[in-house]
């Protein structure tokens, strides 16, 4: 059931975006000859826990794609949904919810988050989201510092998140790779990680690459030498891409020996991933004209931006965002902590939607990833006072189907159409209240965590014998 | 230029200041208990509040404010910010809340360098927050300075009052401002204050037979003489219980000490000895990570347990995210009554609520005439287009001292400008 076979990374190797991995050459008896950049070195070990077949009825649905059921009914059987509707067949032996007075929605996605990079407790010994020794760092993956005991992942959970993309910091141009986490403690990484989401790049343009570097004298600087420096770097993924594209040709035709494979650059794996269009750009950027420089180098090298994250500006260039197909990853009233921030305003969301480009609410904090519906509240609500007519059913796809699109992996999850993983939240009222709170969370069909029982609320190792440790927090 | 503007600014608030205004049809928080008052009127008349009650005469020449279907309460005060000293945190030219190279802590004052014109301050009002406590933040020492009272009002001079309290950072930030430990906190506390007092005995004589490399200068001593004397209170940070609990002991050493707890995330802990030391606290309702040692025992029902405990806990804005905005007091006080909805979860009564980010803040700060809506209490007063606590809502009106506030700010004209994208006969630089 789980092993959704990886969908990134067999194309490292050029030429073949669409086919599957190329396997070593056994066939016809020939030894393997054709070297290649190993598809998936730390594969998801995460497997789904347990659920029952259940049935939440007569409650108001909003199913992530812009429907609203109400009433409404949802079916989850083995860890899918099986059946959403104004009413659903209940099997016999099924677990029954009346949701009456209740919400339910599909689980939040949080397409930005640090938690396990940089957890609880903020100590300068487990914050590991940045590497900030050169501005291009696209060989480091943000799941190897990922601590699987960060108390936060507990808080999301409770706050109805049941995936999230753990990024590296914005220190550098190239920050590295970003994976997608599932809201379920594991013991490894590995054990959360989200079988068969496709890694992201993490990049950032403005202030805080050329402040890093500017302070310590390197490039870059400037604005001008974050667009310089980065272009160096595709233009050498560009000539390393060809390398292994040459390479593999040759030795699909039988006329390259093993010995001529490219030597491997884990930094432009990343890139050539990227190149491929199997690894998403997730790029931090604030101001309009940034994005409108980083749109243009997408375009030089050949790669696409999947969604500018914090951009704060997004409202200026929604109609050239939509166009393009970029989504944007948005705080609904975060401005002004500094200089790249000062025009942020609270109908940002909302105009990028209005416009027709993809709107996402996302957190960048552990804090704020617990609330994320709430922060779509805010952003809808400022749409609906300049007049923009956003419905709760439509603002609900800000946090559940649209991160899941910009995280790749709105074919599994993101929305309660049947078939999709059992990623499911009951809340106690309309999950734009603020005084709603998530009841029950499922992911895969499986009960993770229960307000009233405290037996399925998670406590990670770190809070175990603490001062308040399994407290309703 | 600027002088005259001003100049007219206050001619104007003084007029505004004379009218009589009717706020009538609407549901009326109070902030007194849970008093709701359905299709309520409130009278306010020359700044001040008259009347507030349902079935009132609208006097005759009054401004009347429909505000049917809508809600009012007063306007709201945050218990601790950095309104007017900050206006770009990451931009240093606009951050006056520390200083790192300063040789000086308790004596700096952050009233001169307050802000009227500073956009947070038009933009935080249209969330309907009209006072605001204003600190500063340490830079080298555990003193941070004296701390001010603003108000949010568009016209005329905001600030309220000078030298309303001292800023003291304790627990981890402070042990790092003194040098790396909790124990050299204390003794810069003890310090600090010991040299008050020696000031305050004989200031002629404070420099004779002092150690030349004597921690703290003659303007510090004697800027922590009223704090000593319990004429100004210490706002300290502390978040431990264990530290909290210290901070309440120092009343043995220095018994006039006024104090007001900021932070006190662990004060669930210690809720009972907060309560009898009769010491507020200022904090948020959303903290709920150990996101450092000294935080272990967080959670959303510290604020629930100790007002259940009898403490008075008044919402400020400190730290934390860039989320956490004075326009956002209302969504820390929904969310506190939310907490009450969770099984083993403490909360607060929305009528609680309302009052951590209006009653609460004005008794923490003395500002006896503000924070509810009562005869004789400043025109303080917010309309509302649904419940107050609520995410969707948002004022429709803002009343400062009887005066109606600009329903303006740099973020709606941004929004309105850039509201159409459609080509244009000029540049969006010529559109207001």
């Amino acid at each position: 059931m789980m092993r959704i076979s990886p969908i990134f990374g067999l194309l490292l190797l050029a030429g073949c975006a669409t086919n599957p991995p190329p396997k070593p050459a056994t066939a016809g008896g020939k030894p393997a000859e054709v070297v290649t950049i190993p598809a998936d070195p730390w594969p998801s070990t995460y497997k789904p826990y347990p659920g029952v077949t259940t049935v939440i009825r007569n409650a108001t649905v909003y199913d992530g794609t812009g429907k609203l059921f109400s009433p409404g009914a949802v079916r989850i059987e083995n860890g899918r949904i099986a059946e959403i509707g104004a009413s659903v067949a209940v099997p016999a032996g099924a677990t029954v919810i009346d949701g009456t007075g209740k919400f339910v929605t599909p689980g939040i996605i949080d397409i930005h988050s640090h938690l396990g990079d940089y957890p609880s407790p903020g100590v300068e010994a487990v914050s590991d989201g940045n590497e900030a020794t050169s501005p291009a760092r696209p060989e480091v993956w943000a799941e190897h510092s990922v601590w699987p005991q960060d108390a936060g992942f507990g808080r999301a959970l409770a706050g109805g998140v049941t995936a999230f993309h753990v990024l590296p910091g914005s220190a550098n141009l190239f920050g590295g790779r970003g994976t997608t986490l599932k809201t379920v403690y594991g013991r490894s990484v590995q054990d959360m990680k989200y079988p068969g989401a496709p890694y992201s790049l993490k990049m950032a343009c403005g202030e805080n690459p050329k402040r890093v570097y500017g302070s310590k004298g390197q490039m870059p600087q400037t604005r001008m030498g974050n667009i310089a420096y980065a272009r160096q770097v595709w233009a050498d993924a560009v000539e390393y891409k060809r390398r292994w594209d040459d390479y593999s040709r040759r030795a699909k035709a039988g006329t390259a020996k093993p010995t001529d494979a490219p030597r491997r650059d884990l930094a432009k794996d990343t890139l050539m991933g990227v190149l491929n269009g199997e690894i998403l750009i997730q790029n931090h950027c604030y101001r309009a004209d940034e994005m409108t420089n980083v749109i243009a180098m997408s375009k030089e090298f050949g790669y696409k931006v999947t969604a500018f994250h914090h951009a704060v500006e997004s409202y200026k260039i929604a109609d050239i965002l939509a166009k393009e197909g970029i989504c944007s990853a948005l705080w609904a009233d975060w401005y002004g902590f500094k200089m790249e921030s000062y025009d942020g305003i609270r109908e940002n969301i909302a105009l990028v939607d209005k416009a027709g480009a993809c709107a996402i609410v996302h957190s960048d904090d552990a804090n704020g990833i617990q609330r994320l519906n709430q922060e779509a509240a805010k952003a809808m609500a400022a749409g609906n006072r300049m007049g923009l007519g956003i419905t709760p059913e439509h603002a609900v796809t800000w946090f559940t189907l649209n991160p899941a699109k910009g995280l790749g992996i709105a074919d599994r999850t993101g929305s309660l159409e049947p078939g999709k993983m059992g990623d499911i939240v009951l809340w106690n009222a309309s999950p734009f209240s603020v005084y709603a709170r998530a009841e029950r969370v499922w992911i895969d069909g499986a009960l993770l965590y229960d307000w009233a029982d405290p037996d399925r609320r998670p406590i990670a190792d770190f809070e175990l014998g603490q001062a308040g440790a399994g407290d309703a927090k | 230029m600027k002088r005259l503007s001003l100049v007219l600014a206050a001619l104007l608030a003084t007029s505004a200041n004379a009218a009589t205004i009717a706020i009538t049809g609407g549901t009326v928080l109070t902030a007194v208990g849970e008093t709701s008052i359905a299709n309520g009127t409130v009278i306010i008349r020359d700044g001040r509040i008259t009347a507030v009650g349902a079935g009132l005469v609208v006097p005759a020449g009054a401004t009347v404010i429909d505000a049917t279907g809508k809600f009012v309460t007063p306007g709201l005060i945050t218990a601790m910010s950095t309104l007017g000293i900050v206006e770009v945190e990451g931009v240093r030219q606009t951050n006056d809340a520390s200083a790192r190279s300063t040789p000086f802590s308790a004596a700096i004052d952050v009233a001169p360098a307050i802000n009227p014109m500073s956009p947070p301050i038009a933009i935080n009002r249209l969330g309907g927050v009209t006072r605001a406590v204003v600190g500063p933040e340490i830079s080298n020492e555990i003193f941070g300075g004296q701390g001010a009272i603003i108000s949010l009002a568009a016209s005329g001079d905001i600030v309220m009052a000078k030298r309303a309290f001292q800023f003291i950072e304790m627990g981890e930030d402070g042990a790092r401002a003194a040098g790396g430990s909790r124990p050299a906190a204390w003794l810069n506390l003890r310090n600090g204050f010991a040299e008050a007092q020696r000031f305050a005995r004989n200031p002629a004589a404070f420099d004779s037979g002092r150690d030349k490399d004597s921690l703290i200068k003659r303007l510090d001593a004697e800027a922590l003489v009223p704090v000593v004397e319990g004429r100004v209170p210490a706002v300290v940070h502390a978040e431990r219980a264990s530290d909290i609990s210290a901070v309440l002991a120092l009343r043995a050493e220095f018994p006039r000490l006024h104090l007001i707890l900021i932070g006190a995330r662990e004060g669930w802990m210690v809720a009972d000895k907060i309560a009898a030391a009769r010491v507020p606290v200022v904090t948020l309702s959303l903290f709920d990570l150990p996101d450092s040692f000294e935080t272990l025992a967080s959670t959303r029902s510290n604020v629930g347990r100790l007002v259940a405990a009898g403490v008075t806990v008044g919402f400020g804005i400190f730290g934390g995210d860039s989320g956490s905005q004075p326009r956002n007091l209302p969504y820390f006080a929904g969310n506190a009554v939310a907490q009450a909805a969770v099984p083993g979860g403490v909360g607060l009564t929305r009528g609680q609520a309302l009052a951590a980010i209006t009653r609460a803040p004005a008794q923490i700060f003395g500002l006896a005439d503000l924070g509810t809506l009562e005869a004789g209490k400043r025109g303080d007063v917010v309309v509302w287009d649904g419940d107050p606590l609520e995410l969707t809502s948002a004022p429709t009106a803002v009343f400062i001292d009887g005066v109606a506030q600009p329903m303006q700010s740099r973020q709606l004209q941004l929004r309105d400008r850039y509201r159409d994208l459609a080509p244009a006969a000029l540049p969006k630089a010529y559109s207001k």
